[in-house]
């Protein structure tokens, strides 16, 4: 059955029937557990990855190193969670080492990303410091191999 | 000008070349014809290459090969199936198992003797087996039996002449692999008539409904077993031209004798790569191997369900289905698939008489692709089995 989600996380708009006819199951199964799973949380949503520079999009993103002030009691949690509710942030991580928050924020332009950090990361409270990566190319994300595309040198017939 | 030699020009072309050339000039093909991985090889296997260049290995090697590849080597086949070589001596690093099998079978023939072989069966077998001066002796095997290769039909092949069994499991082009029994029953008969046995075994990686037997490791078989590996198909390394040839010593000294005054050794930054491949790849092997399995049933599936009959391929990555139902033979069917709905298959009859009425396709692509080439050959099928119905209409009725 993890064989299903591995299919689905590669591609989510793989057909139960196909999926089926993969792992040599019934299709009916395969919509059950797929329905299943997504009662209870296991598959989350599903999203399309998208090459935005390829379209033609100019959006910017930067890689914030963040300091913060931990709460007694708390933690980090909840000055996490006032960084993660703006939806300019796309994504946030505790991490080990010399910062404690690595904060991922888009905008449409470099100014849009520096004004969120200057007026409202930067100055909430217990944020002792920021340190502002911008993206300058992605190479890849999540798996996915932006940079150069798939080519089959393979003869079209061969013993 | 005097003529050239003989038997060369005696042997014809390989039958898939002839539709490589059809297929190679026209637009939005998807190939099925490809026998070799769609998987580039792992990038820890290609980097551990670029650094060999790095270093500088561009030497010759020894002629047997690098001594850690041939260590590596004597200990992977201890690990997988139990069977012992000496690295020292009883192991050569070919340039790919077609070397393997020439060295092979010129090592092993005198003029005249006969090789058994099943067929369908590899393009190269019967060829090398007459260039190196044998005679082949073809042992059919039938879709109804999933293409099973009996051991009492080759039992009724062999003669005093008889030298050797060439065997190849899994099998390319049927998929099929071999029951460790009868592959015990075989080896049985080569102790018997004392034969020798050559098991191409470049497949042994791929297969997915029981493990590989290693013939070698059967009772009675090591003394008297030419075992032939690589790495093309389980690490996806076709274009390295690196595979290896493990006998008993007198054995291995002679196919050592023509391979260093013939290719002195193989691509030494190659030899690095399966090194690499021997030592970290198990990871890759499984996760291709698992894709392949994915691949290998919803193919099959649809084969079926387009009207193809065909029997579950236990090995490799080939389904060899019957086209019976389209009343075609196997090249035209192949030919017209192609012209009519741009899919390239291999016809059977390349393979030897016993592959007509099949036709090769090989699962090494994309599942995309092979819903597309399914519903391609579905419609095609359609198309076969609607002439089939008008030429009956236009019969006149028996009287």
């Amino acid at each position: 059955m993890r064989a299903i989600l591995e299919i689905l996380e590669r591609d989510a708009r793989t057909s139960p029937e196909r999926i089926a006819d993969m792992l040599g199951l019934d299709a009916a199964a395969v919509r059950s557990q797929i329905e299943e799973w997504e009662r209870t949380g296991v598959i989350r949503r599903s999203k399309t990855v998208v090459d935005w520079e390829r379209y033609g999009d100019e959006r910017v993103s930067a890689f914030i190193d963040v300091s913060v002030t931990p709460e007694r009691g708390s933690g980090f949690d909840d000055i996490a969670a006032r960084i993660y509710r703006f939806p300019e942030v796309r994504s946030v991580f505790l991490v080990s080492g010399g910062f404690d928050l690595r904060v991922i924020v888009e905008g449409r332009s470099i100014k849009e990303v520096a004004n969120f950090v200057a007026e409202k990361l930067a100055p909430l409270d217990r944020v002792t410091s920021t340190n502002t990566h911008f993206l300058l190319k992605t190479y890849k994300e999540d798996g996915d191999i932006f940079a150069e595309a798939d080519t089959d040198h393979r003869l079209l017939v061969a013993p | 000008m005097k003529p050239l030699n003989h038997v060369v020009a005696a042997t014809p072309p390989s039958g898939i070349r002839r539709f490589f050339d059809i297929a190679q000039q026209m637009e939005g093909v998807i190939s099925l014809g490809v026998g070799e991985p769609d998987f580039v090889t792992p990038w820890h296997i290609r980097e551990a290459a670029i650094y060999a260049i790095e270093r500088g290995c561009t030497s010759y090697t020894s002629n047997a090969g690098l001594p850690r590849l041939r260590e590596a080597i004597a200990a992977h086949l201890h690990r997988l199936y139990g069977v012992q070589y000496d690295p020292g001596a009883e192991i050569i690093v070919t340039v790919g198992v077609s070397e393997g099998l020439d060295l092979a079978l010129r090592a092993l023939l005198n003029p005249g003797d006969e090789v058994i072989l099943p067929e369908p069966a590899y393009v190269s077998y019967a060829p090398c087996v007459s260039f190196a001066g044998g005679v082949p002796a073809v042992v059919r095997t039938r879709g109804v039996d999933g293409f099973r290769l009996r051991p009492e039909e080759i039992a009724d092949r062999i003669t005093p002449r008889t030298k050797a069994i060439l065997l190849c499991f899994p099998s390319n082009p049927t998929g099929t692999i071999q029951s460790q029994q009868d592959l015990q029953d075989i080896v049985d008969l080569a102790v018997a008539n004392d034969l020798y046995l050559v098991s191409d075994e470049i497949y042994d990686r791929l297969t997915y409904v029981e493990a590989h037997t290693c013939v070698a490791s059967l009772r009675g078989a090591w003394e008297r077993t030419v075992l032939l590996n690589g790495f093309s198909k389980a690490y996806a390394m076709t274009g390295w031209r690196v595979a290896y040839a493990c006998a008993p010593r007198p054995v291995t000294e002679a196919m050592l004798k023509i391979h260093q005054y013939s290719l002195l050794c193989a691509p030494h930054a190659a030899q690095w790569a399966a090194v690499e491949a021997l030592e970290n790849g198990e990871a890759a092997v499984r996760a291709m191997v698992e894709e392949y399995d994915r691949r290998r049933r919803f193919f099959v599936r649809g084969l079926c369900r387009a009207g193809l009959d065909c029997h579950e391929p236990g090995g490799a990555f080939y389904a060899f289905p019957s086209i019976a139902r389209s009343g075609l033979s196997s090249e035209q069917f192949a030919e017209q698939l192609l012209f009519q709905e741009r899919v390239a298959v291999v016809p059977g009859n390349a393979f030897g008489i016993s592959g007509e009425g099949h036709v090769r396709c090989s699962y090494a692509t994309g599942v995309g692709h092979l819903e597309e080439a399914l519903a391609r050959i579905a419609r095609f099928m359609e198309r076969c089995h609607q002439g089939a119905l008008a030429r009956d209409r236009r019969e006149p009725a028996p009287a």
